[in-house]
């Protein structure tokens, strides 16, 4: 792959793994695959309007107007990614199995749906802008512009291919563990996402690290590879955590964990005879 | 008038300015000039907050980043960020360019 064609690869692998995962864990809610293409098509948008006005942003808050964006995106995208993980480990299973929606829920099945919408936004917004800044320079720069654009553009089929993929495979889940899985997929996920938040409000200063770096892994697996770069969305791997970001993880862990357990669960009886 | 006024607020800023972290980090500049960072290695003091200043000297915007350092920031065409990092452990942290990865590396070293 050509320079170009690894760089809009790495950032929308990103996007398209969070969207892969979520689309799955929603099999059956109605319009679900509508709203995560308006998702997408709202997140591009926002992305080129976030990039075209980087530099406001970038002056913005003291110099840090950056930082607090990217937390506050992520952070908006823990919310709803949690609230969907809660709200699906309860209705999914039943929803899955008659394929329509549920009478008294419906009200709160769409909310939940919006959910799913703005999670994906978010997530193509925060990697999109990335990739606009990106082709922006490149259209700026002038030099093997034709080249650049046909390598931008296999890294962007190669990321959705990806994408595509995790989402075929996780549906191969068998039912009875489906929701188990995706509930966990997305509950490490958010955990991930959780603890990027509090590593950009580090860099800007706003919170104490609580050590710079935990631990050191990266002789193991460094976060600039492929796989590094897998497991950093999936589960937030990151080869020096700060203090804050481990404590925010587990944190994050800990109370959509616990939502999960006390209101995701249905009893066993209902999950049994829908 | 202004300057009688400002005067004695200035002082004050002055003399409480080593008890303000804030004002207390020293600041480096490295530049990123033709898609290469200037310079290569940047020595810095182990120990202690530093205010990293990236000036993007050229028209494309760039995004400083570094895995050791655990940061990323967006350096718009013709324009400075600044970037908190420290206290470091002595030793070297790779610094690069996202966007012309390629040529644009250097390092920090921390002694």
């Amino acid at each position: 792959m050509s320079a170009a064609a690894l760089i809009v690869f790495r950032e929308v692998l990103e996007a398209a793994l969070i969207i892969g995962i979520v689309l799955a864990a929603s099999r059956g809610v109605p319009g679900s695959r509508l709203i995560a293409a308006g998702g997408i098509a709202a997140g591009a948008l926002g992305a080129v309007v976030v990039a075209a006005l980087a530099g406001t942003i970038t002056e913005a808050a003291s110099g840090v107007g950056q930082e607090i964006l990217n937390a506050a995106i992520l952070g908006a995208a823990v919310l709803m990614l949690g609230w969907h993980n809660v709200w699906m480990s309860r209705h999914g299973r039943e929803m899955a199995a008659r394929m329509k929606a549920l009478g008294n829920d419906i009200v709160i099945g769409r909310i939940s749906a919006w959910a799913l919408g703005v999670a994906i936004a978010l997530a193509v917004l925060r990697e999109g802008s990335e990739v606009a800044l990106f082709l922006y320079g490149i259209a700026a720069g002038g030099e093997k512009t034709g080249a650049m654009l046909a390598g931008s553009a296999i890294g962007l089929v190669s990321g959705i291919l990806v994408g595509v993929s995790l989402y075929a495979g996780v549906l191969r889940v068998p039912l009875r563990l489906f929701f188990t899985v995706t509930g966990a997929l997305i509950l490490f996920m958010c955990a991930g996402l959780a603890s990027q938040a509090a590593g950009f409000l580090v860099q800007a200063g706003l919170i104490p690290a609580l050590s710079e770096s935990l631990w050191d892994t990266s002789w193991l697996l460094d976060e600039g590879s492929i796989a590094g770069q897998f497991l950093h969305v999936l589960i937030g791997y990151i080869a020096r955590p700060a203090g804050i970001q481990a404590l925010v993880y587990v944190l994050t862990l800990a109370i959509i964990g616990a939502l999960l357990a006390s209101f995701g669960r249905t009893s066993p009886v209902s999950s049994r005879t829908s | 008038m202004l300057i009688r006024k400002c005067f004695p607020v200035a002082l004050l800023a002055v003399v409480l300015s080593p008890f303000n972290p804030a004002l207390a980090e020293e600041s480096f500049t490295i530049v990123f000039k033709d898609h290469r960072i200037v310079p290569q290695e940047l020595q810095v003091p182990a120990g202690q907050k530093i205010t990293l200043i990236v000036d993007n000297q050229d028209a494309a915007p760039e995004e400083f980043e570094s895995h050791s350092l655990k940061r990323e920031k967006v350096v718009p065409g013709n324009s400075k960020v600044t970037v908190k990092i420290g206290p470091l452990k002595p030793g070297t942290y790779e610094i690069f360019g996202e966007y012309h990865e390629s040529t644009a590396q250097g390092r920090i070293v921390a002694k």
